[in-house]
């Protein structure tokens, strides 16, 4: 998926400018082109039929007025106001959000190392046999496998079992099954590859002459990974973090599974609106809400992560790209934290404090923005 | 090697990825109706209760439907897409190729109800043609990831060749591009076969009254004493997939090999 996304990268323009019609001519009416449209146009329509018009239909559904066996189309703005003043979706967006950025840090903390060895360490003929490896459990079964979580994690699991049979514990541990934590340690499981595979790519274009380089100029081992192999492994870090944010706040299997009543999710809750409540445009409103609150989340989290590189970078000067994006990380948690403990403490204000960190960061960004080109 | 303190973690975390699947057949084969340690003597009278089960083998059959409907299916909109891709220049790629792959970030739920909603609005009803749609959607980024792959390391001057011995586009594409992307469409089918096999909340949603394999899987979790059949199930389940995958990987490399690319290791 990586590579496709970076194949992806616009078109060839042509140089010379030429009157604008030639322009256009040769942009959309060039054989290449045409070729390239009528080769791609079956996927493309089928994706735009039952992927982009759907997509546009429940946010169409969002606002319509929910009859008692029809959908009425009359305009509201209802279902938001529902949604947004509900408790109980607070409740459970905020779980999900909490839950998926637990995720998200442990899958991509401990992937990095994963990827790290099978890039540097693992000869270069062994290294398919290695990530055949790794995705092999991902496409295995994904019920069974949260399911036997709950063996693992169970009230006479595997955990619990062995533990008592060492005489570590006298009581089975319960603080490990039907809620948010193994909820975590379940996706954190079953989202794995998704972070280790961007990780491996970006780490494998790293040209290894630099590290050397690094080397050479008198760095430590520890100094050269900060300052060289960090920083340019940060592409695939960042796609990591998108590829299990993303998803694992939609999860529905392992929160209805192993989430016990203090786990729900999300997708518990959309479910629970579409199928058994029958109520489309609430399970819509609900929808749409869940996933505008995920990309204001990632725009925080980038934002904030800029914000912290740059601010560190005028202290610390910007050749220490490596330490700055440590920094950077370990802020975004730690304020990422602050908004969740927060939120659970005081509920309300939850989303007032993410939306108000969020406008703080841009504003700060274009702020310092200004100032450099002042400068 | 190399890296010692490293591939003792490498190997550790294998095993955590690995313990659900290394548990599963150690269920399937204990004779107790509870699962749960301690274990209590052999057994394969879970296996043989699979035979028992005509809802079983119902959903089953569904799910071998709908599996190879949909890697047919998908793996023909991967070629058009990854030969568009890695072949073609033209305005608006990006754009529409990332429309094509958003399935892969999406959560499935937003794409099921997406889909449910534009069904239903439009009178379909549910069924199992409902779902290898859904399941298409789903399949199609992975196809094309792979089939990237493959086409990517495709020589140009092979193509160009044909043309000069006076072979047309269509018959170009047949007899030297399509031969030589083989394994990588072997590969592709295999593997969505594999995801369409194991994917449940497309089915889930858009299965009407209707069951496949994962939806009648969830459904037995609800009843305590289903459990251990469903751990033999999952057993010969999970063999299958490890198999498919294994011929997948083999035609994938050998895809590669054959048109001199460089292995890059992955899937992805």
């Amino acid at each position: 998926m990586i590579k496709i996304g970076l194949q992806a990268e616009g078109t060839t323009e042509s140089l010379g400018g030429t009157m604008a019609q030639g322009r256009l001519q040769r942009r959309i009416l060039n054989p290449e082109a045409i070729n390239g449209l009528k080769m791609i146009s079956p996927t493309a329509l089928y994706a735009t039929l039952l992927l982009a018009v759907p997509l546009f239909l429940i946010f169409l559904y969002s606002f319509l007025t929910d009859g008692y066996l029809t959908i009425e189309r009359i305009p509201t703005f209802g279902n938001y106001v529902e949604t947004w003043t509900s408790p109980v979706f607070e409740k459970v967006l905020m779980r999900s959000l909490g839950v998926s950025m637990a995720v998200t840090a442990a899958t991509v903390l401990a992937a990095f190392p994963m990827a790290y060895f099978v890039s540097f360490y693992v000869e270069p003929s062994k290294k398919s046999i290695w990530l055949f490896l790794i995705t092999i459990p991902f496409w295995t079964s994904y019920l069974i496998r949260v399911f036997l979580w709950l063996v693992i994690l169970g009230y006479n699991g595997v955990i619990n079992s062995t533990l008592m049979g060492l005489g570590v514990i006298t009581e089975p541990i319960t603080a490990i099954l039907y809620n948010a934590n193994s909820v975590v340690i379940t996706l954190a499981h079953a989202y794995a590859p998704f972070a280790i595979l961007p990780i491996f790519v970006a780490l494998e274009k790293i040209d290894r002459s630099l590290l050397e380089a690094g080397r050479d100029l008198g760095e430590s081992p520890l100094m050269t990974f900060v300052r060289v192999t960090l920083p340019l492994a940060l592409p695939g870090v960042v796609s990591a973090i998108m590829i299990v944010f993303i998803p694992t706040i939609g999860d529905y299997v392992t929160p209805s599974l192993l989430g016990g009543p203090e786990g729900k999710m999300v997708a518990n809750l959309v479910q629970l609106q579409y199928l058994k409540l029958d109520n489309y445009p609430m399970g819509s409103a609900t929808a749409v809400s869940s996933m505008a609150m995920v990309g204001i989340a990632l725009i925080v989290g980038f934002a904030q992560s800029k914000l912290f590189r740059r601010v560190y970078g005028a202290f610390i000067g910007y050749s220490n790209a490596g330490l700055s994006i440590l920094a950077a990380l370990a802020a975004v948690l730690i304020s990422f934290g602050a908004c969740i403990v927060v939120g659970v403490v005081a509920s309300g204000a939850f989303f007032a404090i993410v939306l108000a960190v969020a406008i703080g960061h841009i504003a700060l960004l274009i702020w310092l923005k200004s100032q450099e080109s002042k400068a | 090697m190399k890296g010692g303190g490293f591939k003792i973690y490498a190997v550790a975390y294998l095993i955590f990825l690995y313990a659900p699947i290394i548990l599963l057949p150690i269920f399937a084969f204990n004779n107790a109706a509870i699962i749960a340690f301690p274990l209590s003597g052999f057994t394969t009278k879970w296996f043989q209760a699979l035979w028992a089960e005509p809802a079983l083998w119902n959903a089953a059959k569904n799910s071998l439907i709908v599996g190879v409907s949909t890697s047919i299916l998908s793996t023909a909109l991967g070629v058009f897409a990854a030969r568009a891709s890695t072949r073609y220049n033209f305005p608006g790629k990006g754009g529409i190729l990332g429309m094509i792959m958003l399935p892969l970030v999406l959560p499935e739920i937003i794409l099921a109800v997406a889909l449910l909603v534009l069904l239903l609005g439009i009178g379909v009803p549910l069924s199992m043609f409902t779902v290898t749609l859904g399941h298409v959607l789903v399949c199609t980024p992975f196809s094309i990831a792979i089939l990237s792959a493959a086409f990517q390391s495709l020589d140009r001057s092979l193509e160009e060749a044909s043309y000069d011995l006076g072979e047309n586009a269509v018959t170009t594409f047949w007899l030297v591009i399509l031969p030589l992307v083989m394994p990588g469409i072997i590969s592709s089918l295999l593997i969505t076969f594999t995801i369409s096999l194991d994917e449940f909340i497309m089915a889930f949603f858009l299965a009407g009254t209707e069951s496949t394999l994962p939806v009648y899987i969830f459904s037995q979790f609800r009843f305590p004493q289903a459990v251990p059949v469903i751990m033999a199930l999952g057993t010969i389940l999970v063999l299958l997939s490890i198999t498919l995958l294994s011929i997948a990987e083999y035609f994938r490399r050998r895809g590669i090999a054959r048109t001199g690319g460089k292995d890059t290791g992955g899937f992805l």
